[in-house]
């Protein structure tokens, strides 16, 4: 999403980022039209029998049945379908609900299918591609614009960077009518359609701005056969850090569609990403973790994830922590690295062996401290009689975990 | 000498009555760190720790010739905070919270355009000339005076990296955390500048992270007009694409902004990048020892 600025290199990686909180397209589609945006008709189903109603409901001569799942390219996994009838409605929800769908952005495991959005199809003349981000050079929204939708704009940006536009936006004017008219010509929009684009790019810069949004991604944006345009997909994806001014929002979260690790993270503020490797790692501080997982490679093995802490963690919290560690079983060593700058040595201590007595320690533990209250912390482990095996450094404490989970 | 903030530096706590600003601004005075007033909203005429509050930074500044401030407070009304000490005139604005929206930043830097004050962070540990000056949460005992300069994107990496030079014997001029956010105040290319004109740093310990440009940039400045050695270490060698790793700006969107790009163009610009983050202090002891 962390283009750089107008003349800079297109992006490459619109799509697909998990960069903050995702909704489903019918949700977002929900939203946009709220505010003005051209989207389809349409209605979300659960069920066969629902999706069936909705195509009735919706009283058109065809309609697209789609897997509503946080991934893109549903259409070539074979998530999306044109349906002439309700029956057939029926038939394609029933074959992709409750299953997992794999696209190249799921994983081999794919996402369970639990909602399919039915929708008025359109005559389709045209496909072009639009978005809105948070643009770190000009440090402000910025549009996204290029002729070549509804295809992978990561593949057009690799390929043929000039298709792609960007336009900042000055947040004390908005969308400039000067700057819809340069991306419409660009876009080899005409007439009425350049008005109708104005419009369409006023109320995705008002819904970004009114809901935090970090990204809104439209592609395609069609132009119908009778020259109108439409948002025919929708993508929106939220600031966390926002939320706590869209309560509204909050309710949209879809916790089947995350990581039961990290969902159960998320409810003790910590953040956790889930990766592949065998050494499970705890540590105070986004830069120091991702150096924690760095030298854990560089000493030939692989983090089993990544966990921040965070700065002010009581010992509920590093508990926690400790126990979403432990339930992973590729787990085989762990490891603690703790610089207590307001962290205190003693409290991580407490809270590594409260845990550690709750959930039982089965695989080695290596606990590197330093900093704050360190004299404390280790007090409280050596007391604990827990097997701890306390490292002197960095350097040190990876060595000894990777030696630990390898050779178990 | 130092950048940014030295024994002259007069300081305001902004949110001083909270835990972190209560527990904070007393570790800093402890520190020597002329911490002069606190500011909050309704509890002007009152004082902590002998440090008298203002319910405006408007008011603090005029009763005290403070020229910086750091704010603690709480993310919902963090950009407020820093608007308001910009408009007041506050030289340097340090702003410890995390959490602040990200347009909310957008509008604080808008606002900020054509005005004279800087901006450190948000979500970052503060900014520190060891012996003279510490605004943030770093733990003190770890810095020395010293000849390295220190900018980073990360707190406690910062620390690691500051431990390391200091038990090399290596003491540090000033160090400064600018924050993980996709936004921020002064970058880290701003404050290499500072560093280039400053006869106190003789060399730079530069910590970056996965995501944007910051070291892409930083590359291009120390290329055409950085004098001193620079020792690198970039965070999130290991991050997979896409997902966001703690820092709202550490991710790697689509092979931009990974960890091996930003290697190769800080290398190319003459920097020496240490592989592992343990060897950031002998890294820089080698550099300098080649040197002389």
């Amino acid at each position: 999403m962390f283009l750089g600025g107008a003349q800079a290199p297109a992006p490459k990686n619109i799509s697909g980022n998990l960069l903050h909180m995702n909704v489903h397209e019918y949700q977002a589609k929900a939203i946009l039209g709220k505010y003005g945006a051209p989207v389809p008709r349409g209605k979300v189903a659960a069920t066969p029998d629902e999706a069936a109603a909705a195509f009735e409901f919706l009283g058109e001569p065809q309609a697209v049945v789609k897997a509503q799942i946080h991934a893109g390219g549903r259409g070539k996994a074979g998530g999306v379908k044109l349906v002439s009838s309700a029956e057939q409605a029926r038939s394609f929800a029933a074959s992709l609900l409750g299953k997992p769908l794999v696209t190249h952005q799921t994983g081999p495991e794919g996402r369970v299918v639990r909602r399919v959005y039915v929708e008025a199809a359109s005559q389709v003349s045209r496909e072009l591609y639009l978005a809105m981000l948070v643009d770190r050079k000009s440090e402000a929204p910025a549009i996204i614009a290029s002729a070549a939708g509804g295809m992978d704009i990561e593949e057009i940006a690799r390929t043929s960077p000039e298709q792609i536009l960007t336009e900042p936006i000055d947040i004390t004017i908005g969308v400039a009518g000067f700057q819809s008219r340069k991306l419409a010509l660009a876009l080899g929009l005409r007439d009425r359609q350049i008005t109708e684009f104005h419009n369409l790019l006023g109320a995705l810069y008002r819904a970004f701005f009114d809901t935090d949004a970090s990204l809104i991604e439209i592609n395609p944006l069609v132009v119908t056969s009778e020259g109108r345009l439409l948002c025919l997909d929708a993508k929106m994806v939220f600031d966390d850090n926002g939320l706590f001014r869209h309560p509204e929002l909050q309710e949209l979260r879809d916790p089947e569609e995350e990581d039961p690790s990290e969902r159960e993270a998320s409810k003790y503020n910590l953040s956790y990403v889930q990766l592949n490797g065998n050494i499970g790692c705890m540590v105070n501080g986004a830069g120091l973790a991702m150096a924690t997982m760095d030298i854990i490679k560089f000493h030939g093995a692989e983090p089993a994830n990544f966990l921040d802490i965070g700065g002010g963690a009581d010992a509920q919290k590093v508990a926690a922590a400790f126990k979403i560690l432990l339930s992973d079983p590729r787990v085989k060593a762990v490891l603690i690295n703790i610089f207590g700058g307001i962290m205190r040595c003693d409290v991580l201590a407490q809270g590594v062996v409260e845990a550690a007595r709750q959930v039982g320690l089965n695989v080695p533990l290596v606990v590197r401290m330093e900093g704050t209250n360190v004299e404390q912390g280790r007090q409280i482990l050596n007391a604990s009689g827990l097997k701890i095996i306390a490292a002197t450094d960095m350097e040190d404490a990876a060595r000894r975990v990777v030696a630990l989970a390898s050779s178990k | 000498m130092s950048i940014l903030v030295n024994k002259h530096t007069r300081v305001i706590t902004q949110g001083i009555t909270g835990a972190a600003g209560r527990f904070h601004t007393l570790a800093c005075k402890q520190y020597g760190t002329q911490m002069v007033a606190g500011v909050v909203p309704g509890k002007g005429g009152t004082q902590f720790e002998g440090i008298p509050i203002f319910d405006t930074v408007e008011q603090a500044k005029r009763a005290t010739d403070a020229n910086a401030s750091v704010i603690y407070v709480p993310a919902p009304y963090a950009a407020d905070a820093i608007m308001e000490a910009v408009a007041a005139g506050i030289e340097l604005v340090v702003c410890i919270t995390e959490g602040i929206p990200t347009l909310d930043l957008v509008k604080v830097k808008r606002f900020m355009a054509g005005r004279a004050s800087k901006l450190i962070g948000p979500n970052c540990p503060g900014i520190m000339t060891p012996g003279e000056c510490k605004i943030g949460i770093m733990p003190a005992h770890i810095y020395r005076p010293g000849p390295i300069g220190v900018v980073s994107r990360s707190g406690t990496l910062t620390y690691e990296a500051v431990n390391q030079l200091t038990q090399l014997g290596l003491g540090q001029s000033t160090c400064v955390g600018i924050g993980g956010d996709p936004i921020i105040g002064l970058n880290t290319v701003d404050i290499l500048k500072l560093f280039n004109q400053d006869p106190a740093t003789e060399a730079v310990v530069l910590i970056g992270e996965i995501g944007g440009t910051a070291e892409e940039e930083a590359a291009e400045y120390i290329k055409n007009h950085f004098k001193k050695p620079v020792v690198a270490y970039v965070a999130g060698q290991t991050a997979p694409k896409g997902r966001r790793m703690g820092h709202a700006g550490a991710i790697i969107a689509g092979g931009r902004g990974s960890a091996q790009e930003k290697i190769a163009a800080l290398r190319a610009a003459g920097a020496t990048v240490a592989m592992s983050p343990a060897e950031l202090g002998s890294t820089m002891k080698a550099v300098l020892g080649a040197r002389n």
